[in-house]
């Protein structure tokens, strides 16, 4: 992350979903976090986290609002986005069981399946090896989650489950993850994001 | 990149919390119909609540509410992809089990059906699903996390389409939280006394200044308007109950609530998603309600 100048301004799109912990999380490590509802507050940002929360929803409100082609164009000019559960879907190329009409921002070359692992009754917790990160293994918070089903040739994976179950991706400047670093005071995800804003910002 | 073989843990406190948390700034609806439940997907709710009955025919019609039909709340399961909540009587921890053996993703320990326990609510810790449970005050929310609680929904009025209780509720809680963070250490002992909730929970919302889990609110909210006064007064988000599928235009006015939750700061958006809605629901005015019949004050 850049360790001089003025700091790092990120966006998270809040339509709805765990904006607060993103916001904490990313303002703990220097960054200067903004909500981002409106077009307008797009153009301001460097980068942009898509939180977890229900991704029907913020696809709805994102297209009702005017909100889902800025996201595609800022996206494909370069800027920095991740994804956390909803986001990684959101963020996904393909996705399957999602509801009739759901639409992606996409930028990874995945499929993620929605609600992969059952209710919540098998939402669960675990140790994830993510070497991108460090070698301490990550506390990983999988609530309701989608995995990659699929990923493609653009895509690399960072982190899967014992069965092989690919469970975070990066794709050049865009990363996601099934699971929520936001939640378990897990940093070292949003500051591997950070140093993608920064040197995209130059 | 390697693969990894922890074992895996369900239905921890961070898991249960978790879900509430990816709820944040969304509209939960209650639906008594697959059709309904539909519609409300459509419409953009972040979860829906299964019921035989919405709180306004409970109150219309009386007697003894219980835990809905398994066929309705599979039904209901089986046509939605968000997430669906049950509602089981308070203390009723067999229909809790039964609602936990039909996968559903929440149970609401909820006041709108008749207690079946007049003296103990749920043990929610012994469960793997999580649970919201209502509240009218600080003290009676830090009583319902010490059960298991993961998610607190203030309780309003159900069933009323007045939204003065909800109101009152959030209101409460927002200003007995506070009043504790403004405490010296040496107070929290009586605060918690007065309170009759546990010292380390008390200790712990007088630190951050918030319950620990998520605070949605509940109990009348029929329109754009109610849901963004919900939220500038601090919820995390908004339940409707009769509000919805009792109005005219359901479809509408579930979207229109949608949207008034997440721009609850523009009044423009809250404006312009208020017009042409035809008929909210006709309502009672809590202040009409003899005490009996008020359902914010069964659970203690």
């Amino acid at each position: 992350m850049a360790g001089s100048g003025s700091p790092l301004r990120v966006g998270v799109l809040a339509l709805q979903g765990d904006v607060r912990e993103h916001v904490r999380v990313l303002t703990g490590l220097g960054a200067e976090a903004t909500p981002v509802r409106r077009a307008s507050e797009l153009t301001g940002v460097d980068g942009l986290v898509i939180p977890g929360g229900e991704s029907t929803v913020i696809d709805k409100l994102s297209r009702g609002f005017g909100l889902a082609e800025p996201i595609r164009d800022a996206r494909r000019r370069g800027m920095p986005m991740f994804g956390t559960c909803a986001g990684l879907i959101l963020l996904a190329d393909r996705i399957v069981d999602g509801i009739s009409g759901q639409e992606t921002f996409g930028g990874l070359d995945v499929t993620v399946r929605r609600n992969a692992f059952g209710s919540q009754l098998d939402s669960f917790e675990t140790d994830l090896d993510v070497p991108v990160v460090g070698p301490e293994p990550v506390h990983a918070v999988f609530i309701r989650a989608p995995l990659v089903a699929e990923t493609g040739p653009g895509a690399t994976p960072l982190a899967a489950l014992g069965d092989g179950t690919v469970v975070a991706v990066e794709q050049g400047a865009v990363m996601g993850t099934s699971f929520h670093p936001e939640v378990t005071g897990e940093s070292r995800f949003h500051r591997y994001f950070l140093e993608k804003v920064a040197d995209a910002a130059g | 990149m390697t693969e990894t073989s922890s074992p895996s843990t369900v239905g921890s406190s961070r898991v249960k919390r978790g879900l509430a948390e990816m709820l944040k700034g969304g509209v939960i609806m209650d639906v008594v119909t697959a059709e309904q439940a539909r519609i409300a997907e459509d419409a953009g709710a972040v979860a829906v609540m299964a019921l035989e009955r919405v709180p306004a025919d409970i109150r219309a019609q009386g007697g003894v509410a219980r835990m809905s039909d398994p066929d309705l709340i599979e039904a209901i399961v089986a046509e939605v992809s968000i997430p669906v909540m049950a509602k089981a009587r308070i203390g009723h921890f067999v229909e809790a089990q039964v609602l936990q053996a039909l996968d559903v993703d929440y149970i609401d320990e909820s006041e709108v059906l008749s207690p079946a326990d007049y003296v103990n609510h749920i043990d929610k810790w012994s469960f793997t699903v999580p649970f919201v449970c209502g509240a009218t005050n600080l003290g009676e929310a830090l009583r319902r996390i010490n059960e298991g609680a993961a998610m607190i929904r203030s309780k309003g009025e159900a069933g009323t389409g007045d939204v003065s209780e909800a109101t009152k509720h959030i209101r409460t809680i927002g200003a007995e939280i506070r009043a504790l963070s403004a405490m010296s250490k040496d107070e929290l002992y009586v605060a918690a006394k007065e309170l009759q909730a546990p010292y380390e929970l008390v200790a712990e919302v007088a630190e951050r200044g918030a319950l620990p889990v998520v605070l949605f609110t509940a109990g009348g909210v029929a329109t754009p308007a109610d849901a963004a006064l919900m939220m500038q007064l601090g919820a995390d988000g908004v339940f409707v109950g009769s509000g919805i599928f009792k109005s005219g235009e359901p479809e509408r006015r579930a979207a229109a609530i949608v949207k008034a939750t997440t721009f609850f700061d523009d009044p423009a958006v809250i404006a312009d998603a208020s017009r042409g809605l035809g008929e909210a629901m006709v309502g009672i005015n809590v202040a009409d309600l003899p005490a009996p019949h008020r359902l914010a004050e069964r659970g203690w």
